[in-house]
């Protein structure tokens, strides 16, 4: 077999990840530790430029609040996003988030990402909380800001390296391993802190198309649980793991929706032209007290839509056509109309090419022009991604000085971001309960927690203690597969079926046939119930069992293994919290329907679990909301 | 399969220190097949259709067809990139819808590889338990709004 070489790295603040929080916290951590003599080190599973999220680019940045202005404070963003997520949310991280993420954005202009602007120099609003940008190089520009804060500070940065474990000892984490896609090394890196921003989960669900569109997700591909494992895996007690994501989106391609809502103030209808929102309105009572907050929370918003679906009453259209005649109706005269539909189409384009171009593709291809007919949405599959309406990731401590003597002893230890392992910091998706952080407030978050890591560097400035047994024998687990690959590719004529190994593709597929059919995915109108989800477990098992027998050709389908395992864990979360939470709280995001209801009096709480890989067992914790706006 | 190489134009980027889209693909789909020198998408179905191979090829010599199983054949969206804008040529399924050309900046008065991370604003304490964070408070601040934040804000 291949020998990988073992490659040790030596840093004082590892980074895992290269999108927009591991950005964020390359530059804030860059800036302190250049003070304090420190190293910085980044490791990217892709390459900077184009890793993450926001890949593609962005037509829009989701998170500004804009406190200069005095038309926004901490309070309202707080209302917004604890009304979103049905009352659960930490709103000291979510506050921590929305009182720095202004001078993010600004950041970015002075970086040279273009930011829509109107004539008197304001930027230009999509709704009350984003705004529009260029954002084909969004990415590009935030990784070059990171890159540059990197070399200034003497840090340096890996791509092409997937991380796959975390290194703990005792309950501080002392670095984590991985190994090179591009040469055959295997990465040993000790730190003294070690910061978490790899990403959401995609791919756990089966999406909805099969064909060569599987990869055709809302979030990408590549984002494939790797921050759910590192925390999970590293003993870090994990929230809001039942906290899924389901965005209703452009049928198919799944292109963004944003624009239409807000900026164009398009409404969405059924088949016969009921404007669902409003038909099904007498349902709102059922989810109160969030089911007349205004806006109408997303999974709320996504429930009526389903209501109708369930009904018989598709395809759902949202009314492009309509809203653009509004528009250009409200011209003066005829010339400016024609003007102002130009401009119109052009904005609507440019909202898909800049961050879905699937979607124009498939309007260009089913010869669409949106000011002429109407198109079909619809719900996409579940995500796990802390950083939009969803809240999974890890519990992290809060700030110090924005928690009141009730909070203070529930949600602060020491170190914004860090997690319940001593040393492990999260931020992003990693993050858990402190959603609508999106692009902008993920970077601000990687950048609160960098400048926190340095600070508990600095607090505990000792060599990270690695036990070099544990790391060999890591080394031989995480390189199994390309073993069991080469042990017995010989026993049959067909590499592909083979009854002593399993090839990371069926190995996703089987995890997705289980999570669909029993967790609440697409094929059960995201329904489920406890003797489901038991039978599910049931079927992990197996699954779990036979991820020993993962095997794989070459680097890349060995990474294909590790992001399947990664999913997997995040996926076992998902079901066991679930489970526990004994009602239901987000209708629009799955429905248990044993417990229809959802049950203020004794689950306006978080559902927190701890795994503890030394007997495989998940705890699972009540843990109190506590507010500090109302 | 989403992103495909037409052999004619792809060089391998062998004038080049490493091959462009295997460099750039965000999952680690494009390979260098180093018999013929030609690049290939590895695995249409993990493919996002992100248009980063796309972008980056020196020889334009990658596009995307659409999912084949589910989008209708026959059109075409192509990208332009330049170091200050994108220029899109979006063709319709029908040829009687006249093709679409739009043009958008990508980035706005920072050269390329210049975008120099710290101290746009100067930050207002040195102290690692502060919640300040580099640029702050200066930068929460735009010229346009008329409050003025001159400390990190509490609840």
């Amino acid at each position: 077999m291949t020998q990988f070489e073992t490659v040790t790295v030596e840093t004082d603040l590892l980074i895992c990840g290269g999108g927009m929080a591991a950005c964020g916290a390359a530059v804030e951590a860059s800036y302190w530790a250049k003070q304090h003599g420190l190293k910085v080190t980044l490791v990217d599973k892709a390459a900077m430029d184009r890793s993450g999220a926001v890949a593609m680019g962005l037509s829009a940045i989701n998170q500004y609040v804009d406190l200069n202005s005095g038309n926004n404070t901490l309070k309202d963003y707080c209302d917004y996003v604890r009304n979103d997520l049905m009352g659960i949310t930490r709103e000291d991280l979510v506050a921590n988030i929305a009182r720095h993420v202004d001078s993010t954005v600004h950041m970015f202009e002075k970086w040279g990402l273009p930011i829509w602007k109107d004539k008197e120099g304001n930027y230009v609003h999509e709704g009350r909380w984003q705004l529009m940008i260029n954002g084909e190089s969004y990415k590009i520009i935030v990784a070059e800001a990171a890159k540059n804060a990197l070399k200034e500070a003497g840090g340096e940065y890996f791509e092409r390296v997937f991380i796959t474990h975390p290194l703990v000892e005792g309950n501080k984490c002392v670095g984590a391993v991985g190994f090179s896609v591009r040469e055959n090394k295997f990465y040993v890196f000790k730190a003294k802190a070690t910061l978490v921003a790899m990403g959401g989960a995609v791919h756990v669900f089966k999406p909805r198309s099969t064909g060569e569109g599987f990869g055709r997700s809302w979030y990408p591909p590549f984002n494939s649980g790797a921050s759910a494992f590192f925390t999970i895996y590293g003993g870090a007690e994990m929230t809001c793991q039942e906290v899924r994501f389901i965005p209703v989106r452009f049928k198919d391609a799944y292109g963004p929706v944003g624009a239409w809502f807000l900026l164009f103030k398009s409404i969405a209808t059924n088949a016969h032209g009921g404007n669902y929102m409003k038909e099904n309105a007498d349902e709102l009572d059922k989810w109160d007290p969030y089911g007349h907050v205004k806006p109408a929370p997303a999974n709320i918003r996504n429930w009526l839509m389903m209501l109708d679906v369930m009904d018989g009453k598709g395809p759902i259209y949202m009314q492009t056509a309509d809203a653009i005649k509004k528009i250009s109706d409200e011209a003066p005269d005829e010339k400016a109309a024609a003007k102002k539909l130009k401009e119109l189409e052009s904005e609507a384009w440019e909202d898909f090419l800049d961050m879905t171009i699937s979607q124009a593709i498939l309007w260009a291809s089913s010869n669409v022009e949106p000011e002429k007919k109407p198109s079909e949405i619809m719900a996409c599959e579940p995500y796990f991604i802390g950083s939009h309406s969803g809240a999974s990731g890890a519990w992290v401590s809060g700030p110090e000085d924005l928690q009141n003597g009730d909070t203070k002893e529930e949600y602060f230890w020491g170190y914004p971001n860090m997690t319940t392992v001593g040393g492990m910091f999260a931020a992003g998706d990693a993050s858990g309960a402190s959603s609508h952080k999106f692009s902008s407030g993920s970077f601000t978050e990687g950048r609160i927690s960098g400048k926190s890591a340095v600070a508990y560097i600095i607090d505990h400035n000792e060599a990270p203690q690695v036990d070099t047994a544990k790391v060999e024998a890591l080394k031989a687990d995480v390189l199994k597969p390309m073993e069991t690959f080469e042990q017995f590719k010989g026993a049959t004529t067909d590499p592909d079926i083979n009854p002593n190994y399993i090839r990371p593709q069926q190995f996703m597929y089987r995890l997705q046939k289980i999570m669909d059919e029993y967790s609440a995915g697409v094929s059960t109108q995201f329904k489920t119930n406890d003797m489901l989800l038991a039978k599910g477990l049931e079927l992990m098992t197996f699954l779990k069992e036979d991820a020993e027998n993962l095997a794989a050709e070459n680097s890349n389908e060995l990474m294909r293994c590790w992001e399947d395992v990664h999913r997997m864990y995040q996926a076992e979360a998902h079901m066991r919290s679930i489970l526990f939470r004994e009602e239901t709280r987000w209708p629009g995001y799955y429905f248990r329907a044993d417990k229809p209801k959802i049950d203020n009096d004794n689950w306006l709480a978080f559902c927190n679990t701890v795994y503890h890989s030394n007997t495989g067992e998940w705890e699972m914790k009540k843990r109190p909301v506590k507010y500090l706006t109302v | 399969m989403p992103s495909f190489v037409i052999p004619d134009k792809c060089d391998g980027c062998k004038a080049l220190d490493k091959t462009a889209c295997q460099y750039i693909c965000p999952n680690d789909l494009m390979v260098l097949d180093k018999e013929i020198m030609k690049a290939y998408n590895r695995d249409p179905t993990m493919c996002w259709e992100c248009y980063s191979c796309v972008k980056i090829c020196p020889n334009q010599a990658i596009e995307v067809r659409g999912y084949a199983d589910f989008v209708p054949m026959g059109a075409k969206v192509t990208a332009m990139r330049s170091s200050e804008d994108i220029m899109w040529t979006l063709q319709f399924r029908d040829k009687d819808i006249r093709p679409k050309r739009f043009k958008f900046p990508i980035r706005r008065g920072v050269a390329e590889g210049q975008a120099q991370p710290f101290d746009h604003w100067p930050t207002g304490d040195s102290d690692l338990k502060s919640p300040t964070l580099m640029c702050e408070p200066a930068g929460l601040n735009t010229d346009r709004g008329p409050v003025k934040i001159d400390h990190v804000l509490t609840l």
